[in-house]
């Protein structure tokens, strides 16, 4: 097989297996009280860390570019606004302006 | 006429889930539209740069098809580019990936039926999906996080295949800003969740947790450690306020 066909049916192997795994271990059952609480704190944990992964990270490398600056004008708009296409909107057009200047 | 009215009543009892199953699922679609637009935008840059680590036009759409796993994807090719092993690639993948399975973990009492159906519907975690699809007290939406990802799933094959056959056309990704898309997209979510300190708290030090990681760690790792800062919830005033959530 050559390099390409093993990376995608690996990557399509593991990725199965790590979203099922989960749902097959713990799928239809009672929450305990911990669980819950634990559960709902995931989402601001982990939307705060893929933000500054991918805005402020390339790689194993912390830098700031046209795109963190991009980020941080739409945060402002979905935080005064509450619009989210608008916080996406002007994210990209701040990068793109950022970047052709 | 009461025998009519009892009849539509016992119609309405039956029709009533899989009415508002077909509600949730649509709800999700329309949700999931701007993250399918966006999904299209960042995959159009994967086909285009799967062909400069060497993928066929057909093994980067269909890589796309049967992965589906947006950032995987993008460090499996990297690593492939530049020479390394496809073990190296597979294995840098599944860390990106490993936030799945926490955020899998985390949706798993809500999904009912057995293991098998449980393993497939887990398939539809994506980030913005799981994201949406949460309802803040510890449960999940699962037909809202259905509908969510299957449009997502759309935009992101319909880009690859767009980016794999005439992506030279369309130039480089990046000049239009689109990488700033999905932070984006993630901050938009973020803003929503951070409804009392303690939120705050744990969103802050998931942050710094990550940030700090990034230097010293592979990549994947940053976003899987930062769901440590969730343990906060094992404090007995965390687990009433997320019961005490309608």
């Amino acid at each position: 097989m050559s390099t390409a066909a093993v990376v995608i049916a690996g990557c399509a192997v593991t990725t199965f297996a790590i979203k099922a795994a989960g749902p097959v271990a713990l799928g239809g059952r009672e929450l305990p009280d911990w669980f819950t609480g634990v559960v709902a704190l995931l989402a601001p944990a982990l939307l705060t860390a893929l933000v500054v992964t991918h805005a402020l990270a390339e790689g194993q490398h912390l830098r700031v570019g046209a795109d963190t600056a991009g980020v941080l004008a739409g945060g402002l708009v979905v935080w005064r606004t509450g619009s989210i296409i608008g916080c996406v909107l002007v994210a990209a057009a701040v990068t793109a302006g950022l970047r052709a200047a | 006429m009461a025998a009519r009215s009892v009849r539509c009543k016992a119609a309405a009892v039956t029709l009533a889930e899989p009415v508002d199953r077909r509600t949730r699922l649509l709800e999700g679609v329309r949700a999931g539209v701007p993250f399918g637009i966006a999904a299209c935008f960042v995959s159009l840059s994967f086909g285009v740069l799967a062909q400069d680590a060497g993928f066929s036009p057909t093994a980067a759409i269909v890589m796309s098809v049967i992965v589906f796993a947006g950032s995987a994807q993008f460090a499996a090719i990297a690593i492939v580019g530049s020479g390394g092993a496809a073990l190296a690639a597979v294995g840098a993948a599944a860390l990106i990936n490993s936030r799945f399975l926490v955020m899998g973990i985390a949706l798993a009492p809500s999904l009912p039926g057995g293991r098998l159906r449980r393993a497939l519907q887990g398939q539809a975690i994506v980030d913005a999906s799981w994201a949406l699809a949460s309802r803040g007290d510890g449960t999940f939406d699962r037909w809202l996080l259905f509908g969510s990802t299957a449009v997502q799933y759309v935009g992101w094959v319909a880009g690859t295949v767009a980016g794999a056959l005439g992506g030279e056309a369309l130039g480089d990704p990046a000049r239009l800003g689109l990488d700033a898309v999905f932070p984006a997209f993630f901050v938009g979510l973020l803003v929503s969740e951070l409804r009392d300190w303690r939120s705050r708290g744990v969103a802050a030090l998931g942050g710094l947790i990550a940030l700090a990681l990034v230097p010293i760690s592979p990549p994947g790792v940053p976003v899987l450690a930062a769901s440590v800062a969730a343990l906060v919830g094992l404090t007995r005033s965390a687990r009433t306020a997320a019961r005490a959530r309608p």
